[in-house]
């Protein structure tokens, strides 16, 4: 595939034409199987935003985070 | 039963669902527990740790504080408990130690270490999640989100965003999907080929994928869209998406759509989309009546039928309904079935099926027509969604973990009401290691007069369990065993009628 | 936030634009024209007498001597809990100084020029290790020395750095990055490569061989002298990027024993204050936690550029001195730090990490988001004042001062 085709395609279109590579934010167990499984994955080691306080959770995405 | 109770606090620990769970059950199976919780402090956690008087009103804990609560017979088996159960928290993690112990704290540092990232898979609580998919959209990533508990709004806001930006987003409960061969959650490794899915549920779009498979067809890709995706509030945003996508993707030849019954609004769209397509359509609404299609459109009435007409031909062949009738253990006798199912979509396909054969029906998780469980049901075939929040509150899904059928299975085995026992075990990624061995052993211990077992297994050849293996463990056992869900609930109406 | 983003890319622009050099060394008074007779800077956020820790109050009663304004120590103390002197920190006359961070008149100051934008600022220069008024010394060897460095060292090291018409920084920071300092508790390679620079100019300059003698010594001596260098440099560079209109970009962090505080670019020169918080780190035989004193000085200075605890990765020695864990695992808090920031410095690579640029700019609103604090490498003072440093460590800056920080801007902005 051309590189000028590849840029007019969605973000959608090239997911599907591949290769997946996963962000993964929760279950560490699926990052893990997709290593597994030779998918690139990187684990997020998340915790609640802002500590687990919503209103600030709130203001920080109203603040472009 | 009073109990000595213990609980601590530590703020600032998060540590995922299924970690927790898992802990929670080893400290839980300690001499002398009655019952052990270790989870996040969100609201919802807070409100079933009160419920089950593991801590008090007072209990201050944040959603990223961790707490430990457990209830033991004495002081002494509540302090060991509580110390594993610290141990347990401080085992490092599988990362720890070296230069590389460096782990993303962020989506955004995720993607900077990380430029090729095309998809997000989001599974933190849902409280979090819709943020977490609204970051990871911003950033250009297409978004499976796992999470389920997430409201409308936020579901039509995110859609409505990805949109915009060219991007899939599958979910909220999206519990499974595969993309170009990669098997994403709860998924099976798939034969590749040209079959396209559109899928509204999880273990639907498993059963249908694996069918295929497993009868030498293969899979291009599987999209997920969530539950709600098809109602009216959203208008079957992802549907149409996916919709486009495979239809213009040049790896798919034909496209299965599943779903329950979409609203009305959105089914006209949805068909007036395939109508546009050049491609072969298979359109699963189960439970729906009679649908008005294109001619490049044909309606499945099962998930069975789905695979076979998109594979043009049948699956199971070779299937001898009266031999596997035959080989099952246990006393024969008419009377109820009583299904026990991990998956909702295959426990709806079995109600469908059950009442097409005019028997009377209750379910925890009804589809039309089907009531649920109540007085003067006696008698009735009963399907129990074990994947239903009831069941899952403060626990994992039963695919992870399935001892959440075993008193049910063991009740309805010596229960001389019941004639059959129908159950679907579905592996694959992220599923049970061995969910037959489980079953198989609890199935050994009922006694010689226990109600016959038919199952289905939903897998493949090429999943860690092996689909195989995992059917042949569960003939030894003296279980039937089904090529799908649809040939199953078939062997369980001629087991429960036969004299 | 589009606004947000336009202004903290010009945030980084100034940052990455600066040009520091040391340019003179000179008199406080010269300096800073605000500053008068009487009037104590010190490091940190705004704080009284009756507010000051065991340390603070300690230089504070020295610098009252050594500038006559006391007989001696008692007398000192009384003059300062009397409202006998006026006390200003020293970010509000762009000046900066390590722990106590004393600067008073009479005292040389070294001077960082940032030619790109000719703004100055000002340090005074380090004094060694041991017994020093940094660490709440005020014995007569301690004050025996600021007079040395006031009457003899610093008029002879201004010579030489005028003679030389300046010295870059910019590049000796780049060597030391690659040479294992990192600028905050590591100076070793940059106070080397600094002797290296200057003291051709300092022979030129200096007419009596003993005193020549003494200055070169002097530097050579004191690993840490680059330290006081680094940090007039730190507050050179981020005094351009105040005032930035939206901007969420860090502008300094500092802690006077008793608050820790942060300015952003965005709200001007207000301060968001918090409680200041243990080091955590590794003692020195005879000392333990018990003894610490809550961690003190402008120096964090230097993290809000990029360096120090942001550095760790061009500094394995360091985490190990710190207490912040294994060497290999100092690229982990380099990486963490890149969370927290806007971009990494181009100029400044660390060739241990596969010269990654180091994190500049401090995002508050990452901060509070991942929840992770800044960390700054620190040395620990006695509790008491007059005993010195007895440790170093690792200090995580507060995050109620971010979150009152993210609220003020939300506010600016309209959307609290």
């Amino acid at each position: 595939m051309g590189e000028a085709q590849d840029e007019a395609m969605t973000g959608a279109q090239r997911l599907l034409s591949g290769p997946v590579a996963v962000v993964n934010v929760g279950l560490e167990g699926f990052a893990a199987e997709l290593r597994q499984n030779g998918v690139e994955a990187i684990h997020v080691d998340w915790t609640p935003p802002a500590g687990g306080d919503p209103k600030m959770a709130a203001i920080l995405s109203k603040l472009g985070v | 039963m009073s109990g000595h109770v213990v609980t601590e606090i530590r703020r600032g620990f998060y540590l995922d669902s299924v970690a927790l769970m898992r802990l929670s059950r080893e400290v839980a199976a300690m001499e002398g527990v009655v019952e052990a919780a270790l989870m996040m402090g969100s609201p919802s956690n807070l409100a079933i740790m009160r419920d089950a008087g593991l801590i008090g009103p007072d209990c201050d804990a944040r959603p990223n504080d961790l707490v430990l609560a457990i209830k033991a017979r004495d002081a002494a088996s509540a302090a060991a408990a509580r110390d594993a159960a610290l141990a347990g928290l401080d085992r490092p993690k599988a990362a720890a130690g070296g230069a590389d112990a460096w782990r993303p704290r962020s989506i955004a540092a995720a993607v900077g270490a990380l430029p090729a990232a095309n998809l997000a898979l989001i599974s933190v609580p849902g409280d979090f999640a819709a943020a977490e998919a609204r970051k990871a959209l911003r950033r250009g990533l297409n978004v499976m989100m796992f999470s389920d508990n997430v409201g409308l709004a936020d579901e039509l806001s995110l859609k409505r965003e990805a949109r915009e930006r060219g991007l899939l987003m599958m979910g909220p409960d999206c519990g499974t999907a595969i993309i170009g061969g990669v098997p994403l959650a709860f998924a099976n490794r798939l034969r590749r080929g040209g079959i396209g899915i559109i899928g509204a549920s999880g273990t639907g779009t498993q059963e249908v994928s694996c069918l295929i498979s497993e009868a030498g067809g293969g899979i291009s890709h599987a999209i997920g869209v969530g539950g709600r995706d098809l109602k009216r509030e959203i208008g079957g945003l992802t549907t149409m998406a996916a919709m486009d996508l495979l239809d213009a993707d040049p790896a798919t030849t034909s496209v299965v759509l599943i779903s329950k019954p979409p609203h009305e609004e959105v089914a006209r769209k949805v068909v007036a989309r395939i109508a546009a397509s050049a491609k072969p359509w298979v359109v699963c609404f189960l439970g729906a009546g009679k649908l008005a299609l294109p001619p490049n459109a044909r309606q499945a009435a099962s998930l069975r039928d789905a695979a076979e007409l998109a594979l043009g031909r049948p699956v199971g062949a070779g299937f001898d309904n009266a031999a596997a009738a035959r080989g099952a253990s246990g006393a024969r006798r008419a009377g109820r079935i009583e299904g026990l199912f991990s998956g909702g979509t295959l426990a709806a396909e079995a109600q469908l099926v059950l009442r097409a054969a005019g028997r009377q029906v209750v379910s925890n998780a009804p589809v039309p027509g089907v009531g649920e469980p109540g007085q003067g049901d006696a008698g009735h075939d009963r399907i129990i969604d074990l994947g239903d929040d009831e069941y899952t509150r403060g626990r994992p899904h039963p695919m992870i973990d399935p001892s959440v059928r075993d008193d049910m299975l063991r009740a309805a085995l010596n229960d001389p009401a019941v004639a059959v026992v129908l159950v679907d075990l579905v592996i694959g990624f992220g599923a049970h290691p061995d969910p037959a061995g489980h079953l198989a052993a609890i199935v050994a211990a009922a006694g010689p007069g226990h109600a016959p077992v038919v199952a289905s297994v939903t897998g493949t050849a090429g999943d860690p369990q092996d689909r195989a293996r995992q059917a042949a463990a569960l003939a030894q056992a003296g279980i039937a065993v089904a090529p799908s869900n649809h040939h199953a609930c078939g062997l369980a109406l001629a087991l429960a009628t036969a004299r | 936030m589009e606004r947000i983003e336009t202004a903290n890319a010009e945030a980084l622009a100034r940052m990455f634009a600066a040009e520091p050099v040391l340019a003179d060394v000179i008199p406080a008074r010269e300096a800073m024209p605000g500053l008068k007779d009487r009037m104590i800077l010190h490091a940190g956020p705004p704080i009284g007498w009756e507010r000051m820790c065991g340390p603070m109050r300690g230089a504070v009663a020295g610098i009252i001597v050594f500038e006559g304004w006391a007989a001696d120590l008692a007398e000192a103390e009384r003059l300062a809990a009397a409202g006998g002197v006026e006390f200003h920190p020293n970010h509000h006359l762009d000046a900066v100084g390590p722990m106590t961070g004393m600067t008073t008149v009479s005292q040389p100051v070294m001077v960082v020029e940032n030619r790109a934008f000719g703004n100055r600022a000002f340090c005074a220069i380090n004094e060694g290790l041991g017994k020093v008024m940094r660490f709440g010394g005020n014995d007569a060897e301690v004050l025996d020395r600021l007079r040395w460095l006031r009457d003899t060292f610093g008029p002879a090291l201004g010579a030489a750095i005028r003679e030389k018409g300046g010295v870059g920084l910019k590049a000796i920071i780049a060597r030391g990055l690659g040479m294992g300092d990192e600028m905050h508790q590591r100076n070793v390679a940059c106070s080397g490569l600094f002797l290296r620079e200057i003291a051709p100019s300092l022979a030129r300059t200096c007419g009596d061989r003993e005193a020549l003698a003494r200055a070169l010594a002097f530097i050579a001596a004191n690993d840490q002298f680059f330290l006081n260098i680094a940090m007039a440099m730190g507050k050179a560079i981020m005094d351009p990027v105040r005032g930035i209109a939206g901007s969420t970009v860090v502008t300094a962090m500092s802690r006077n024993g008793t608050d820790f505080g942060i300015r952003v670019s965005g709200t001007g020169d207000r301060w968001f204050t918090a409680p200041v918080e243990m080091p955590e780190g590794l003692y020195f035989p005879g000392f333990s936690a018990a003894d610490a004193n809550p961690d003190m000085g402008d120096s964090a200075i230097v993290e809000t550029i990029g360096l120090g605890g942001f550095a760790m990765a061009a500094a394995p020695a360091v985490a190990g001195f710190v207490g912040a864990g294994a060497p290999s695992s100092a690229a982990t808090f380099t990486r963490a730090m890149g969370e927290i920031t806007l971009a990494q410095n181009p100029e400044w690579t660390i060739p241990a990490a596969d010269y990654l640029g180091v994190p500049s700019g401090i995002d508050i609103r990452r901060v509070v988001e991942t929840g992770i604090a800044p960390t700054i490498n620190t040395g620990i003072a006695h509790r008491e004042p007059g005993i010195g440093q007895v440790g170093a460590g690792v200090v995580k800056a507060p995050m109620a001062c971010f979150e009152q920080a993210v609220m003020a801007i939300a506010e600016e902005l309209g959307v609290a």
